[in-house]
């Protein structure tokens, strides 16, 4: 028995390693952007000896492009991105998902397989009829461009249908005998009821916007429409040999959406467990 | 009695189909027009060609397609991506797969090894190409000075798109993990008891029941890991820059969409290229459908 516990032992220390090894990994990048960002040009490009810390912790590259690039406009066109495509995805997603789970009606299986449909379909199909609509309406370099493919979703609904497909029938009945019409129960009943599939899907709705790079590329090419992901791809391109500042612009980039995933990381890890699995 | 119950049974029908639609309009308003009528258009406008300065649509029949086929920058584009693929979606499963096991306990530390395993989800990919590109860096990068070599890891047109598949597993780890995870929580705890009292402990447990048992999360991870691995733009637009030597041997299907449809403004060739990303994805995905029958367990 006493071999039994140690060999359990070691394997817990074993696993441990294995763990602090690939977090270590994980973490490599992340920890060298923020080491270069501190550096001057040279320090960062010598080589002779390789330098790892920063003599002294400088502030000049933050500076520079700070000076240089508007974040906080970045921050606010990405921000109403995110927000308005999560306020759409969720807003459509709930009605649509509860019509698909809950009611019976002519022509629902046959909507519904339309949505699965477009499920399996690579998105880059849709872009240039989309990006088209958009040029047509005199749209481009505006908020509204940035969210139009993501006003509704497929995949939301699907999500939202299989949540609402959960939950149990006797208090829709209850409802019902208290003389609820199928607005009021789906409003006051059953749509709070799917609030963890609510937040699943705002969850990955936003954390998808805010990676999203070739459809802002695509229709903001102004400087006072991009995004942070579109403006890091234009400023690669001025700033050829300048890795502190190359680095300083991509942590201001990356900052807000990681603090508010440690702060919230239970909601995000489960929501995109939920989303991801239920597909 | 059983008139007025029909006729209740019927207003609620009816009831239920005008409620229905009108829950529904939305979500179909705006997937006909914003994803259904745009396939019939992008594979339409694969039939035609801009005219010069971005005018008018030149109708070519198939001389797209023609072209396509015998272009070799789309031949040599295909196989990067699935070169690209090939080394992404088996990687990013494994590992993640192995992380999933090892965290699917009770232990000191689990959720700060799954938060840190995670992280790379919520970075722009802009930002991570950007990093890894100067880890990769050969002169200067870390990669090379730490342990003393000399690699051109994104500038070698042998090994660029490989290096980019690296970023890929980095990148999309903690996801397919999180999946695992879940998926493992489902397998009831009983069976592994079990299975230590008939001796199978550790390896053998993870082959004979967790792979099984697991087995219809891993073939959902790897057909949505597939689908996307071919669509990879980001990571290749942000690495290897126009004048990078790799860049004819590491540019994807979707990297010569966005060049031909965006840079070049030629939409119809562009479209063409994506209808055949289209048929692509559908030929691997029923491939893996069928395949399915012989490895995923459903009870």
């Amino acid at each position: 028995m006493a071999s039994m516990e140690t060999k359990r032992k070691i394997s817990t220390i074993v696993i441990h390693i294995v763990l602090v090894l690939i977090s270590i990994t994980m973490m490599v990048p992340f920890l060298w952007m923020i080491l270069t960002s501190f550096k001057s040009v040279t320090e960062a490009t010598a080589i002779n000896p390789f330098v790892i810390f920063p003599k002294v912790w400088r502030t000049e590259a933050f500076t520079a492009v700070l000076n240089n690039m508007n974040f906080l406009m970045l921050y606010k066109n990405t921000f109403l991105l995110i927000f308005f495509r999560v306020l759409c995805a969720v807003l459509t997603a709930t009605m649509a998902g509860y019509a698909f789970g809950r009611l019976h009606f002519k022509g629902r299986d046959f909507c519904f397989a339309l949505v699965l449909f477009q499920m399996m379909v690579p998105v880059q199909i849709f872009i240039i009829p989309q990006y088209l609509m958009i040029s047509k309406m005199g749209m481009l370099n505006t908020i509204f461009a940035l969210v139009f493919p993501g006003m509704v979703t497929a995949f939301g609904t699907f999500l939202l249908r299989q949540g609402y497909m959960g939950l149990p029938n006797d208090l829709e009945e209850a409802a019902r005998l208290d003389g609820c019409n199928i607005g009021q129960t789906f409003l006051y009943i059953m749509a709070p009821l799917t609030r963890s599939s609510m937040v699943a899907l705002g969850i990955f709705t936003a954390v998808f916007a805010f990676k999203d790079l070739m459809w802002p590329m695509i229709v903001n090419t102004d400087k006072d429409m991009l995004v942070l992901s579109s403006a890091l791809a234009k400023m690669q391109g001025q700033y050829v040999a300048k890795f502190p500042e190359l680095m300083a612009a991509s942590l201001i980039a990356c900052v807000p959406m990681i603090i508010i995933y440690v702060i919230f990381q239970k909601q995000f890890i489960e929501g995109i467990a939920t989303s991801g699995g239920k597909l | 009695m059983d008139k007025k119950r029909k006729l209740a049974g019927t207003s609620r029908e009816r009831s239920e189909f005008l409620w229905g639609w009108l829950f529904i309009l939305p979500t179909m308003a705006g997937l006909i027009i914003l994803n259904l009528i745009p396939i019939f258009q992008t594979i339409y406008q694969s039939f035609f060609k801009t005219g010069d300065f971005g005018r008018g649509n030149i109708f070519v029949g198939l001389d797209n397609y023609v072209k396509v086929f015998g272009n070799k920058e789309v031949w040599q584009a295909l196989i990067n991506t699935l070169k690209y693929a090939i080394v992404e979606v088996p990687f990013s499963i494994a590992i993640a797969l192995v992380l999933a096991v090892l965290l699917n306990r009770k232990m000191r530390g689990r959720s700060v090894y799954r938060t840190i395993i995670f992280l790379p989800m919520v970075a722009a990919p802009a930002a991570v190409a950007m990093v890894w590109r100067w880890l990769f860096n050969s002169d200067f990068g870390l990669i090379n000075n730490l342990f003393h070599i000399h690699v051109k890891w994104i500038s070698d047109p042998k090994i660029a798109v490989f290096s980019i598949a690296v970023i890929g597993v980095w990148s999309i780890l903690g996801y397919n993990m999180v999946l695992f995870l879940s998926g493992l929580q489902e397998i009831p705890h009983d069976y592994y008891e079990a299975a230590e009292i008939d001796g199978a402990t550790g390896v053998k447990s993870f082959f004979y029941i967790t792979v099984p048992l697991l087995s219809p999360t891993i073939f959902f991870v790897l057909v949505t890991r597939v689908i996307s691995s071919l669509q990879v733009f980001d990571l290749i637009y942000m690495v290897i820059d126009k004048t990078n030597p790799a860049l004819e041997k590491t540019q994807s299907l979707v990297y010569l969409f966005y060049k031909y449809a965006f840079i070049n403004k030629n939409m119809g060739y562009g479209a063409t290229i994506v209808v055949l990303l289209l048929v692509l994805t559908m030929i691997l995905t029923v491939f893996q459908m069928i395949g399915q029958k012989k490895w995923v367990f459903y009870n």
